[in-house]
């Protein structure tokens, strides 16, 4: 009998402990979107609101008005959005190419300078020149400066990357790597028909993490271009923000026709919502890549 | 007999001419040996080249630029031609207060973001286990990944709307509560919580699911007999997950230390706006150089500081490296 009723207690107690655990986590889940929502519901308020109550978590009246305000003259977010699409495509699969013969080269045990090369490569993720030789030597040196590819090249090869993708090419089997061999297909038909068809999950996730790279990127950006034809996608969101606080710190600016706050936050979800969403579509891939990453 | 003595210069002859062949034919096998060694090489080299060809360029080359720091650097001098000084801009960097500043800050931030961030990945990774049979701990889980694919930028404009002294949410509720408002962006001592909370919210997904992965890879058979043993979840965690996830928690905890005289340049710089007033708890050695690069201008003062960097944090990355490769060699850079 104690047997029974101690059993009950044991289930009912695990039962809390899982309710507990489900409350806990329900409350974490909702602080990591909460601040996005803060976001969205301020794009959707009426200025005046915002002004007199605050920044909001629900909007208290809905507008489209700060939507329709820069979608007047969408110039410049549209060009923001090409040079992001153009900058995203060609560096993450150029980096993707380039960083995956690498790898494939590394990953082959009987490659006679390997090690050498291992650790050329290597060798950047332990040590490098610091901010300054690099940036003189960007715009001095290649003459990058306010150019497109200064979004591009900086990032083209992650030595981390490179690492991830070594690990798993040296797992392929080498029998069937050999057959074809045998047959008569050389390295970069092997590689092309054989490793890169057989790779997709770390070639995915890789992939994936240079798209973040560069579609998140302002850091280039901010360091390399004045020329606003060419601001990507977050440097544009940045200097908007830098800038609407200016205005607003300055009463005189700040005509009453200019909705400030929720055009800035508009601009926030026009900018990033629309990646964030895809992104999360597609983090489990993330999450494989992270949890191969993590175990090796 | 007389045959016999003929033949002898005959056979000798025969013979060089034979070790000569093979002398011969023995180069030809090295040269032919060497020919294939380079046919199965080349096209691994050839793949290997653009990526090489990058990491010279982007990698190498900057780093003789290091010599900066010894040099009063002037644009129109250029590297080279700009004048050696020595160690000046080490000992007028040190002299500052910026320089113990921005040491402390930046191995300060980044060692409460280790402790913070592995406590709470962890505690999420092992209740996360404890439900990761329910449907929705697939929706927990894209909810606490979704702050890492959210860029500085777009944290910076939330962070202001929380925090901004008049329409900011935590003011208005301050105000509603009876409380005065707060100054966030001129108090400097709010930004270590800030910036801890903010690192958190951004990192915490992405670490959790790294124990999570750790978890999972734990052989089950463990639990079950700990079940039949009648051992509770919390037993379980403690006495089977922790001790068995030490290996993975002590190499990322030292990888980090390796990178903690790095610090997250788009954390220190665009979440506390760039304020003057908020340096002194948020001014790290990235956002330093940055500044003495974009703003001041001090080339001299700020090389100086990338280098003490360079340095100091490449001997953190060897050190640590050194004692992970002594636990798992797989795990190690090198």
């Amino acid at each position: 009998m104690r047997d029974i009723y101690s059993n009950r207690f044991y289930r009912i107690r695990s039962q809390l402990t899982q309710t507990c655990i489900h409350v806990l986590f329900a409350l974490v889940g909702l602080a990591c979107i909460l601040p996005l929502l803060l976001i969205l519901s301020s794009s959707f308020s009426e200025e005046a609101d915002i002004a007199r109550y605050g920044y909001p978590l629900v909007p208290r009246h809905w507008t489209t008005f700060a939507y329709e305000y820069i979608l007047k003259v969408p110039s410049q977010i549209l060009r923001s959005y090409g040079v992001t699409t153009f900058v995203t495509v060609v560096g993450s699969a150029i980096g993707l190419l380039l960083m995956s013969l690498l790898a494939y080269a590394l990953s082959r045990s009987r490659f006679k300078y390997r090690k050498q090369l291992s650790f050329y490569v290597f060798f950047t993720m332990l040590f490098n020149g610091g901010l300054i030789p690099w940036y003189i030597w960007v715009t001095q040196g290649l003459h990058l400066k306010d150019k497109v590819e200064a979004l591009i090249l900086p990032y083209l090869i992650v030595p981390w990357f490179v690492l991830l993708l070594r690990t798993y090419f040296a797992q392929l089997p080498e029998e069937l790597l050999d057959s074809a061999r045998v047959d008569g297909a050389g390295e970069w038909r092997i590689f092309f028909q054989f490793v890169v068809p057989l790779s997709t999950p770390p070639l995915a996730t890789v992939g994936l993490f240079c798209i973040l790279m560069y579609w998140n990127d302002w850091w280039l950006a901010l360091l390399f271009i004045n020329e606003p034809k060419l601001q990507p996608l977050q440097y544009m969101l940045y200097t908007i923000l830098t800038n609407a606080r200016a205005m607003a710190a300055n009463p005189m600016t700040t005509g009453m026709s200019t909705p400030i706050a929720t055009v800035r936050m508009a601009m926030a979800v026009l900018a990033t919502g629309p990646a964030a969403l895809a992104f999360l579509l597609v983090q489990r891939y993330f999450i494989k890549g992270i949890t191969v990453g993590a175990l090796k | 007999m007389l045959e016999l003595t003929k033949s002898q210069p005959a056979q000798a002859e025969a013979r060089t001419r034979r070790e000569r062949f093979r002398a011969t034919s023995d180069r030809s096998t090295t040269r032919s040996r060497r020919r294939r060694e380079l046919q199965q090489n080349l096209p691994w080299m050839l793949m290997a080249a653009p990526a090489a060809v990058w990491i010279l360029i982007f990698s190498y080359v900057p780093m003789f630029g290091l010599i900066i720091a010894f040099k009063d650097y002037r644009n129109n001098l250029g590297m080279w031609g700009s004048e050696w000084v020595g160690l000046r801009n080490f000992t007028y960097l040190f002299a500052t207060k910026a320089a113990r500043e921005i040491t402390f800050n930046t191995l300060f931030m980044n060692g409460l973001f280790i402790i913070t961030t592995l406590i709470v990945s962890l505690t999420v990774a092992l209740l996360m286990y404890q439900i990761h049979h329910h449907p929705l701990a697939r929706l927990y889980q894209s909810a606490l990944f979704f702050p890492y694919f959210i860029s500085y930028v777009i944290v910076s404009a939330f962070v202001f709307g929380f925090l901004s002294t008049d329409a900011g949410l935590v003011n208005r509720m301050l105000v509603s509560w009876g409380f005065e408002k707060l100054q966030w962006y001129s108090t400097p001592e709010y930004w270590r919580p800030i910036l801890t909370l903010v690192n958190l919210w951004k990192g915490v997904g992405f670490w959790s699911i790294v124990y999570f992965a750790g978890i999972l890879a734990i052989n089950p058979e463990y639990y079950e007999a700990a079940k039949v043993d009648g051992a509770t979840g919390w037993q379980q965690a403690l006495y089977i997950t922790l001790p068995l996830l030490v290996p993975l928690i002590v190499i990322n905890v030292l990888l980090s230390i390796g990178r903690i005289f790095y610090a997250d340049f788009g954390l220190f710089y665009q979440v506390p706006r760039d304020q003057g007033l908020l340096y002194a708890t948020t001014n790290v050695i990235d956002t330093y150089v940055f500044r003495a690069l974009r703003t001041t201008g001090d080339i001299g003062m700020a090389s100086a500081a990338g280098f003490y960097q360079a340095i100091v944090g490449f001997l953190l990355v060897l050190g640590s490296n050194l004692i992970v490769r002594r636990i798992d060699p797989d795990k190690s850079l090198f």
